[in-house]
């Protein structure tokens, strides 16, 4: 290990930074005005960089980047004129789920256009050579993206700072309402900073190709890095957006510098933790104004009738006689409705009465899943063992990554769920020794015992049963209580002399470990596990679930899940572009419904 | 110049106005008066927009402003001072002011920063300082002058005076006088009848969202009873 060698780390990760920054820039431009947080940013990133290797190879390099950014600035135009003026009233958590599935479509719109394999990019011409540097060899182009990073900052404060629309832009950040009053008319101000965020996200895209080729898994990667940036230099700070873009990529250089390539996730959680502890609106960031609009109005959960008791006794012996008609094949379908009905009741449990959103639940169901495997076929515990053991490790998940998302509220928090889950996957799919990759694990059998599929079901039965039983209990008891009154007022809530952060810790806690339940049980009910256990699409499936089934109802979890697993099973495998509809189902329920999907399903029953 | 017929509105279920009512004529100043909580506020923010109305009607100029938006009804020529002012913090005084301008208006005074920092001397003292170093009265010069940088033809001024050093309240009613003499028409609200008196020509008690007496200031100076029963003093 020398000094030359970090040194050559350290101006790789600024060329690094340079991309990064300006994704998160433009995530930050455009949460100060709008007060939506783009998860489709990612995904603007990756069109830009497929834009740019498909442009490049008709008309050249240097007139692909620019081209590809005013493209994606152009379908950024879209989206904003199609999709986000109609949602700018809508619910927080329709907002993020709306932008959600748009990059769910996207991500399938570029599987469909240029397919699944990795598309290579040309060299940049001019700049192909490479700079001898303290004895290395540095690539010419990695320079010029060094010195892009802060021309692009001088030229945005600049922007923001000497322009009308700039001063107008700041304006409408701190003051929407006050701005429109003083006759800003805020359409055109949102449609401007939409597309110039789109644009920036796209040239930070189409810039990354002579350095890595395009690939379908850099919208959640690039997403996931973007909320970290913003989140540690503070949401609506540009300056802090390139601050923590420097700070995290030239960290994560110095570590592989050292040689501790593995440490990179590690250090990104670690100056995270520090920054929210010392700065909890981020580095340069400011406290936000609590949202306008935040979650749904909610009736207060009424303590089911005594009919609604009956009816559950009634629904689990029919569930208790099924293995007398029905075959196998049903079973392992019950079975799987069952694990979801959990997962999903336990991310009801923190959206609905908690508030909280979590966009990265299947990571708790995927660390139990994988904890299960990993006790088992390394013949740590018996099967019986694992099964009680692989859960506490998703609660252990759960109670670490929730510590941070409780500090922060609303989007904030909902960005931190998205970044967890992609380390949590990161990991899975890079830790070869333990996870097996993206081979994921195979042969992780239930003890001979539960071998039968009658067996498991009712096992699955029991364990299912008596989790949801609990967070409905827990939903009425004082606990509940306390953490429904932080959800609807948490000043109100905490001058009551309530935790509110502890309450939500302890709830998302608890959701993390039933998802590990699940996570276990699905491992054991299928004999292998892949990182898709934990994936991003796992988190989405979670949340139409809950979304299919209510998130005002206490029961809606399970219908939503039943009626999802079984929808799945039956359509999914005939479907290439399977995240696609599930993409515009979300879209269509925000845009159809735009005033609460859950009030909707609350009338119908 | 302005008229609100029947207006009724208020915050989601709850009504605060009932079928309110009142007349601006052209460069008047009328004071709206009323206790806590009487609708004063709501009534300006439902006339620029800021408020749905569930039923009603606002005329300026002959022009109907129910159901517009807020930058509609800004556009039209009416400026709006809330109470609590909404500075601009992150902008310096003359960004604020950049943020309030649009075009010249026909009938309606011109105005520019140099014109405004004339009318009010302390804001020209501090062009380049930032809206969150700013004391209260600068901070209301500044909610005024960036809303007249919108040249509007009427103004709805919510508290000017509210939470001012004594010196100050004189020298923003000596502007509130100026801005009469150059043709506006202004609405304000106010709970001290002293400080309307230093500007209003007229002014109309509200009381549960309703008007429930309209009279020249010299006639409310004259009538204990009334100002016992709808003011606090």
């Amino acid at each position: 290990m020398s000094w030359e060698s970090i040194l050559i780390q350290l101006l790789n990760g600024l060329a690094g930074a340079s991309s990064l920054f300006l994704v998160a820039a433009g995530l930050s431009l455009i949460f100060g005005v709008t007060r939506i947080v783009n998860f489709a940013h990612g995904s603007l990133y990756m069109l830009g960089m497929y834009l740019a290797v498909w442009l490049s190879g008709r008309v050249g390099f240097w007139v692909a980047v620019p081209l590809a950014a005013v493209s994606v600035g152009l379908v950024g135009f879209f989206i904003e004129f199609f999709l986000l003026k109609k949602i700018y009233k809508a619910p927080e958590l329709l907002q993020l789920l709306a932008t959600f599935a748009l990059a769910l479509v996207i991500k399938d719109a570029a599987l469909w256009a240029w397919g699944p394999e990795d598309m290579l990019g040309p060299r940049a011409p001019g700049f192909s050579g490479a700079v001898n540097i303290a004895g290395s060899a540095v690539p010419q182009y990695d320079l010029l993206l060094i010195l892009l990073g802060p021309l692009v900052l001088v030229f945005l404060q600049l922007v923001l700072s000497k322009t009308r629309w700039g001063i107008l832009v700041r304006a409408a950040s701190e003051d929407r309402e006050m701005a429109g009053a003083l006759g800003v008319n805020q359409r055109w101000l949102f449609t401007g900073v939409f597309v110039l965020g789109a644009l920036l996200a796209g040239l930070g895209g189409a810039l990354q190709i002579p350095r890595e080729p395009a690939s379908l898994n850099v919208d959640l990667r690039v997403i996931s890095d973007a909320f970290v940036v913003v989140v540690v230099g503070g949401l609506g700070s540009i300056p802090g957006a390139f601050l923590a873009a420097l700070l995290i990529a030239e960290a994560k250089a110095f570590c592989t510098g050292l040689g501790y390539s593995e440490a990179t996730l590690v250090i990104e959680f670690v100056i995270m933790a520090a920054v929210l502890v010392w700065r909890p609106w981020g580095l340069l960031g400011r406290a936000q104004a609590p949202a306008k609009n935040p979650g749904f109005a909610q009736a207060p959960a009424e303590f089911p009738a005594r009919k609604v008791f009956i009816a559950g006794a009634v629904l689990l012996a029919v569930l208790a006689l099924l293995p007398v008609a029905a075959g196998g094949y049903t079973l392992v379908l019950l079975t799987d409705m069952l694990v979801f009905a959990l997962f999903a009741t336990s991310l009801h449990f923190i959206m609905g009465p908690g508030g909280l959103y979590s966009f990265g639940h299947a990571a708790y169901f995927g660390i139990g899943a994988y904890a299960a495997g990993i006790l088992v076929l390394n013949k740590i515990t018996t099967m019986e063992f694992a099964l009680a053991l692989a859960p506490l490790a998703a609660g252990l998940g759960a109670l670490l990554f929730g510590w941070f998302c409780v500090r922060l509220s609303g989007v904030y928090s909902a960005m931190l769920t998205l970044a967890f889950a992609q380390i949590a996957w990161s990991a899975a799919f890079q830790w070869n020794a333990l996870t097996g990759g993206s081979n994921g694990m195979v042969g992780i059998w239930p003890a001979p015992w539960l071998a039968s599929k009658t067996a498991y079901y009712y096992l699955t039965l029991i364990l299912c049963a008596a989790a949801i039983s609990f967070f409905w209990r827990a939903i009425h008891s004082p606990f509940g209580y306390a953490l429904r009154a932080g959800r609807d007022s948490p000043q109100r809530a905490d001058a009551s002399g309530i935790d509110v952060r502890a309450v939500q810790w302890a709830a998302f806690t608890i959701a993390g470990l039933a998802a590990g339940v699940a996570g276990s049980l699905y491992a054991f009910s299928k004999g292998s596990i892949s990182p898709e256990s934990l994936g991003i699409q796992r988190s989405v499936d979670g949340l139409v679930m809950v979304m299919l089934g209510g998130i005002q109802t206490l029961t809606g979890p399970l219908w939503g899940a039943a009626l999802f697993t079984w929808l799945q099973d039956a359509t999914a495998r005939n479907l290439d572009y399977w995240r696609a509809v599930t993409g515009m189902v979300i879209l269509a329920l925000v845009l159809l419904l735009p005033n609460g999907i859950g009030s909707f399903f609350q009338k119908k029953k | 110049m302005l008229e609100l017929k029947r207006l009724n509105s208020g915050y989601g279920r709850a009504q605060v106005l009932f079928d309110f009512e009142l007349r601006l004529g052209a460069g008047e100043v009328v004071a709206l008066l009323g206790r806590n909580g009487a609708g004063k506020s709501t009534a300006l923010k439902a006339t620029m927009g800021l408020l749905p109305l569930f039923s009603g009607e606002i005329l300026f100029n002959r022009e109907k402003l129910q159901g517009l938006e807020p930058f509609r009804i800004a556009r039209l020529g009416l400026g709006y001072v809330p109470e609590d002012r909404r500075i601009f913090t992150g902008l310096s005084v003359r960004e604020n002011l950049e943020a309030g301008r649009q075009p010249p208006r026909a009938g309606a005074p011109r105005w520019t920063p140099e014109k405004l920092f004339e009318l009010f001397p302390n804001l020209g003292r501090m062009r380049d300082r930032n809206g969150v170093s700013m004391s209260g009265g600068e901070q209301q010069m500044l909610a005024i002058a960036r809303t007249l940088m919108g040249n509007p033809r009427a103004l709805l001024l919510d508290e000017p005076f509210e939470g001012l050093a004594p010196v100050i309240v004189d020298a923003v009613a000596a502007s509130i006088r100026e801005l009469k003499r150059e043709g506006l028409s202004v609405l304000l609200c106010e709970q001290n009848l002293r400080y309307a008196r230093l500007v209003a020509d007229r002014a109309c008690i509200i009381e549960m969202g309703r008007i429930c007496h309209t009279g020249s200031l010299a006639g409310l100076d004259s009538d204990p009873a009334l100002r016992e029963r709808y003011l606090s003093f």
